[in-house]
């Protein structure tokens, strides 16, 4: 079972995240927007996150933390 | 279990980077680096001028702010006042490779046993956007704004390339971070280079190519894109010198 | 008291540094201070201690800022041309608060200039040099054995106060030879808890630091900074007093003019005319006080300096412009000789003298 949680507050919107998800499921949340103004990105679909940290590695924030 | 959480390496201090700027993922690498090698808190990192003059804020260690291009000089000094303490720099392209060849050099030239790692964006960010060292032939900057014509301003300085003829400097690499795969090898490197220092081999200097989406005028997909089709053609990845491989 | 050697300034100079615990030297060769290094040179390795030769005056001080911000004593030498590179890196460990020892062995400038004593560097060395607000601890020896006791002087006022301190010599301190007694002066000691050691030897992080983006904060820092600043106006200030008690004109010179001017004040004396002197050992602080107090007693005050009348400003803020002052300099490497001083006070009793 993975897990990924994203610390939205730290999120600047930038969505390199989106970019390098092997399964399309981070997003970046257009309907909300954090503390620094930004839309943060998310999961949705957490049961189809296979924890590969992909967006975590490429996230320059260190927003995402991802669990296995 | 959690595979993958924010490095006590870091302090919890937001990166004031703007946004898709790769800057965090290297200050990531470097903090993990040290972070795993259990040296953090003998660790005494140097901060230089440009984008990266807060990164005293984040390198969860002590740290010294140096002046524009002398990081190198006051790596060298703290290392020579404290050799058992862990010493790396952390330099832009303009710092680096314009202001601060001198230091670069001759710190490579005397082996000083420092870490140095050098971001190369193809610009200078902190001021706007103007044309650096390593700013590619025709590239498009405030002070290039015809681009970089290189029969007036000559040709980009390639560090890794340059330092490779310096008998006294040990390891060399350049990696980039604008995928996954490359950020892993980017990772190996910085830490191949502290574990250089703590074995007491000499000058390292990694070269990181990284992103400037605001001041490339692009978003930060576009900016990795970026990177891919022009930098790592002009600045190829890899393993310029390793003095010790062998003994690997 | 031991025996004394003969040594030459600039020998006497470093190996005070290294009793007074130095052993991170970082310098760059220029006439007439390369005597530094090349003592430096050779005891350093001798006493696990570093010696290096940077590839500029610009790297060498700024090795010096990384040494110093690890907490050891360390120190760079130069003359003119070299202080004038190294002035970034001063402002910088002016505005981090590291305290250090710069040596500054004067030649005539601007420029280029020659390889001759001068102390043409006053204004550098006492309102700045490098950019922003700061002063340096400024001595300026005026023998051999002031070459050696002071630099013990300049360690421990610059790790008193987090300061940087500059001995203020010049190519004849340097590089002449006098009897000096190698007695070690008091090393003070002083915790460097600010010091970027490593987190596992102090709590939290430690950060040497210049920059702030906020005004607020920069001007905080600079205030409390010119706060210890008050504080060593208040308490560091040197100076030497010689035939002042009925002297009617107060000559006023440091270094090696200081020494001209002595035997000129001599003569004087056998010829009738009461002069003395205040001789600044700190320049930065200057003796204001018992300048001042000099100018309620005096008729008139000579500036005698290796320069173009760069003190004369100084000693008539000093004084309050309460007497007349007058300046006798020489320029460009030229000494002045007891003889022209003596005529330079001459001509002030005879009421000759043009003012300043």
């Amino acid at each position: 079972m993975a897990k990924v949680s994203f610390n939205e507050d730290r999120c600047k919107g930038c969505g390199l995240c989106v970019s390098v998800c092997p399964k399309g499921i981070v997003s970046l949340a257009k309907d909300k927007i954090n503390a620094k103004g930004y839309h943060p990105a998310g999961v949705i679909e957490q049961d189809k996150c296979i924890g590969c940290a992909s967006c975590a590695l490429m996230c320059p924030d260190t927003v995402i933390t991802v669990e296995r | 279990m959690v595979v993958f959480e924010k490095t006590k390496g870091l302090t919890d201090a937001p990166l004031h980077y703007c946004p898709g700027c790769t800057h965090g993922i290297i200050h990531r690498l470097v903090a993990e680096s040290l972070a795993e090698l259990g040296v953090l808190d003998k660790t005494v990192g140097i901060a230089s001028v440009g984008c990266s003059v807060f990164s005293y804020n984040y390198f969860n260690c002590d740290m010294i702010q140096a002046a524009h291009g002398r990081a190198p000089a006051v790596a060298t000094g703290a290392k020579r006042a404290n050799p058992e303490k862990i010493v790396f720099t952390y330099q832009g392209d303009g710092d680096l490779a314009a202001i601060g060849t001198a230091e670069t050099v001759h710190a490579a030239a005397r082996n000083e046993n420092i870490t140095i790692i050098f971001v190369n964006n193809a610009i200078y960010g902190m001021t706007g956007g103007q044309m650096a060292p390593t700013t590619l032939p025709n590239q498009i900057t405030q002070t290039s704004p015809y681009g970089r014509d290189t029969t007036v301003v000559g040709y980009p300085v390639k560090v890794c390339e340059m330092l490779s003829e310096i008998t006294g400097a040990s390891y060399l690499e350049r990696v980039a971070v604008n995928n996954v795969k490359n950020i892993r090898a980017a990772k190996k490197a910085i830490k191949h280079a502290f574990e250089n220092q703590i074995a007491g081999k000499g000058f390292s200097l990694i070269e990181v190519l990284s992103t400037c989406p605001t001041n490339w005028g692009l978003s930060p997909e576009e900016a990795i894109k970026w990177l891919d089709e022009n930098m790592e053609t002009y600045y190829p990845l890899g393993v310029y010198k390793d003095k010790y491989k062998e003994e690997k | 008291m031991s025996e004394k050697v003969l040594m030459k300034g600039n020998e006497a100079l470093a190996e005070a540094a290294i009793m007074a615990g130095c052993r991170h030297y970082f310098g760059y060769p220029i006439t007439p201070q390369t005597e530094v290094a090349a003592y430096m040179a050779k005891r350093m390795p001798k006493i696990g201690g570093t010696f290096l030769q940077a590839e500029s005056e610009v790297a060498a001080i700024n090795m010096v800022l990384g040494a110093a911000a690890c907490g050891v004593r360390a120190m760079t030498s130069s003359s003119s041309p070299g202080i004038s590179l190294k002035s970034e890196g001063i402002s910088y460990m002016a505005g981090c608060e590291l305290p250090a020892l710069i040596v500054n062995v004067q030649r005539g400038g601007p420029g280029l200039g020659g390889i001759q004593p001068s102390q043409s560097d006053y204004f550098q060395a006492t309102k700045g040099g490098g950019h922003g607000d700061y002063h340096l601890i400024v001595l300026a020896p005026a023998s051999v054995q002031e070459m050696f006791d002071m630099t013990f002087k300049g360690f421990n006022l610059a790790d008193k106060y987090r300061v940087p301190a500059m001995i203020l010599a010049d190519g004849t301190m340097g590089q002449m030879m006098e009897p000096v007694s190698l007695d070690a002066s008091t090393i003070e000691t002083y915790e460097k808890p600010w010091a970027t050691t490593g987190t596992a030897e102090h709590e939290g992080r430690n950060v040497i630091n210049s920059l702030s983006l906020s005004p607020a904060q920069l001007e905080q820092w600079n205030i409390s900074r010119y706060e210890r600043y008050a504080a060593i106006e208040k308490d560091e200030v040197m100076y030497e007093e010689f035939m002042m008690d009925d002297a009617e004109i107060c000559v006023v010179a440091f270094g090696i003019a200081a020494r001209v001017s002595k035997n000129a004040i001599v003569e004087a004396r056998k010829r009738g005319l009461k002069v003395g002197m205040i001789r600044p050992i700190t320049l930065w602080p200057f003796p204001k006080a018992v300048l001042n107090k000099a100018a309620d007693k005096v008729k008139a005050f000579l500036s005698v300096e290796l320069n173009m009348g760069q003190m004369v400003d100084d000693v008539k803020l000093a004084t309050g412009c309460k007497k007349p002052v007058y300046f006798y300099g020489r320029t460009g490497g030229v000494i002045m000789t007891p003889e022209e001083v003596l005529s330079a006070l001459t001509k002030i009793e005879k009421g000759e003298a043009k003012q300043w």
